[in-house]
């Protein structure tokens, strides 16, 4: 199955991936809507970060492992693992705040909604045929693709 | 201004920014290397100083809601037709550092383009045209020396060529990139284009300051320098290319050196150029070792030696006065390619002066070296190949029509990567992260798409040339190569004509 993969050699540290996503998951998918308007009133955060350190940084979000440790820990079963796409899948309905996903993450890829009882969590971009963030990318340091299992 | 210089506040350009499209993503922030943009704690909100901008447009580029809009600072000095503004500017600033003026690049300078006033000819009725998609056309170029005749000799197996031939490079396109070394641009861009040349079958120059070991590999389709300060020459570089090019001068700098700042060596380009990490990289204006032509046919055949006669040997010198005298002599030096570079070629770093007042147009200069070679009688003991300023496929077919035999494009090639002409190369802080070493920015060039457009690049303009050779009724770049009657001009006296040795159109 296709996954996203950062690339940290050619990451250029721009935030275009973390614009992106903010936009994908408004509800009024424009830009300067969703980052001036949304982004305020809904809480809008991005699932995807950059991280740097010095000349180094790249794009960090959920991998969707094979087993995950989130969903292992999830106690609501807000988090499952749907084995024919491959996702990590999170309902927010059934979330209740508990942050076991948070503590679970060997990656750090869960962050806690900005002010609701909720997680925000890479989908993938799901109804997306390319990855906002992949999309948005300049140099191909995110790339989607499926490099078997892993 | 308060807290600052006057003269800060001439600066050249200015920065609009749509405050209701900004989203304050500072993603201009993080791309500026010059500080232009900025987050405002207090304001909270993404700002800018226009003093810094330098005019790159890389924030305007990447910008999500296209909320920036770089433009020239609309403030005119009175009007003078003699001191123009940009004479003004530098005495400012001249005044202020007492230093010699820097710049990048090509000259900018208004000086005859002659590309454009020469115009192609094409095939009407008395003469079929060809259409490039449905019969062949043969691009392929061979440099180096050709014998003046062949002999052959009758075998049991037929007849065999008996002269023996000097080596030559075959191009599959008369087009190739032109030295750019590794210091002034970075490692991406080397890799970057080591792979479009190898891709499409043709050749790119390393420049001065040597080859990474690690870009052996595609030493078919390199062309290694040595230039007056020896960076990164010894034998296994001069064995490691398809052919070697000895750089007297350069279009953009001619009669001086060069200057790589301490801050651009690092550990990479200090190992390939063999000098300490951040110390400066000198190359001494003349070679110390060639004071004529005699010591320059010494080089030649010192090289020819250290690589077995297996490669040919190119000279570059830079079009100046007697361009013309000087080429024939480094042909009777025993050059197999003459690589001649106009004055609008690129540079990493020149005095401003230097770059804008000093050598030919190579147009002029490309002219009268094929003439006076041809008329000397040994146009085929070399090649010649035209740089500086070639900016599209026609130009590439109005060199070749003038006597070139194949064309270097440095520029473009970095064009075709984005570079966005700001000049300032020089200090080693290219946003688009070509003229740095910065590995923060060198980043910036992902070797994989720069490669890929570079060879794009080249494929496109190869299909103009077929297609403008189909027009003219040639089917092969041979039979362009010197036929300047498939060129006419446009608005030249009849000196430039001459020299051009094209005639007026109606004519």
């Amino acid at each position: 199955m296709k996954k996203i993969y950062p690339n940290k050699e050619v990451c250029i540290g721009c935030h275009l991936c973390e614009v992106a996503c903010v936009t994908a998951h408004s509800k009024t998918k424009d830009h300067i809507l969703a980052h001036n308007v949304e982004k305020a009133q809904e809480g809008l955060a991005p699932r995807r970060n950059v991280a740097q350190e010095g000349a180094v940084c790249v794009a960090l979000s959920c991998r969707h492992c094979q087993e995950p440790m989130c969903v292992a820990a999830c106690i609501s079963g807000a988090l499952t693992k749907n084995t024919e796409t491959g996702r990590c899948e999170y309902n927010e309905e059934q979330c209740v705040g508990c942050w076991s996903c948070l503590m679970a993450c060997p990656f750090g890829s869960i962050r806690r909604h900005p002010f609701k009882e909720k997680i925000v969590k890479c989908d993938m971009c799901a109804g997306r045929d390319t990855p906002a963030c992949v999309e948005a990318c300049p140099n191909a340091g995110l790339v989607f693709e499926d490099r078997g299992s892993d | 201004m308060a807290f600052a210089p006057i003269n800060k506040n001439y600066h050249d350009f200015f920065v609009v920014r749509d405050k209701d499209a900004c989203i304050n993503c500072q993603v201009c922030v993080r791309q500026c290397s010059y500080g232009v943009h900025f987050w405002d704690e207090a304001r909270q909100c993404v700002r800018h100083d226009n003093t810094k901008c330098i005019g790159c447009h890389r924030c305007e580029a990447l910008c999500p809601t296209q909320a920036l809009l770089i433009q020239e600072k609309p403030s005119n000095f009175k009007a003078n037709a003699l001191w123009r503004p940009v004479f003004i500017k530098n005495i400012y600033k001249q005044a202020d550092t007492g230093g010699v003026l820097l710049s990048g690049m090509g000259s900018p300078a208004d000086i005859p383009v002659y590309w454009d006033n020469l115009l192609l000819d094409a095939s009407q009725v008395t003469n079929p045209s060809i259409d490039p998609l449905r019969e062949p056309m043969e691009l392929r170029t061979f440099l180096g020396s050709k014998p003046t005749r062949l002999e052959f000799e009758e075998t049991p197996e037929g007849p065999r060529v008996k002269t023996k031939l000097k080596p030559n490079i075959a191009l599959n396109f008369p087009i190739m990139f032109s030295a750019m070394s590794f210091g002034s641009i970075n490692f991406n861009l080397h890799i970057a284009m080591a792979r479009a040349a190898s891709e499409l079958g043709t050749y790119y120059n390393t420049g001065e300051g040597g080859l990474h070991q690690s870009l052996y590999k595609y030493g078919k389709n390199t062309i290694v320098q040595v230039a007056s300060g020896r960076f990164g020459v010894h034998r296994d570089y001069l064995n490691a290319g398809a052919a070697i090019e000895i750089k007297i001068g350069q279009g953009a700098k001619p009669g001086i050196g060069g200057h790589l700042p301490g801050e651009k060596i690092n550990a990479k380009v200090s190992e390939t150029r063999m000098v300490p990490i951040g110390s400066d990289a000198i190359s001494p204006a003349p070679h110390h070792d060639i004071y004529s032509i005699e010591d320059l046919h010494q080089l030649i055949y010192a090289l020819k030696e250290a690589s077995e006669y297996k490669v040919p040997v190119s000279v570059k010198i830079a079009a100046v006065h007697n361009v013309a005298a000087i080429a024939s002599g480094v042909v009777r030096a025993g050059a197999d390619i003459v690589a001649i570079d106009g004055m609008r070629g690129g540079t990493g770093a020149a005095p401003a002066m230097i770059r804008d007042n000093v050598g030919i147009p190579i147009e002029l200069a490309l002219a009268s070296v094929d003439q006076r070679l041809r008329d000397e009688g040994i146009r085929n003991n070399a090649s010649i190949v035209a740089a500086g300023g070639t900016r599209c496929s026609a130009d590439v077919v109005k060199a070749i029509a003038l006597g070139a035999d194949a064309v270097y494009i440095g520029t473009a090639a970095l064009l075709a990567v984005g570079c966005t002409l700001c000049a300032r190369c020089y200090t080693g802080k290219c946003p688009w992260g070509i003229a740095t070493n910065d590995p923060y920015l060198a980043k910036r060039q992902n070797p994989d798409i720069a490669a890929k457009k570079m060879a794009n690049l080249m494929k496109a303009w190869a299909h103009e040339i077929e297609e403008m050779l189909g027009g003219m009724g040639l089917n092969s770049i041979e039979s362009l190569r010197g036929n300047r009657d498939k060129l006419r001009a446009v608005g030249l006296n009849q000196i430039e004509l001459d020299t051009l040795g094209v005639k007026a159109a109606g004519r």
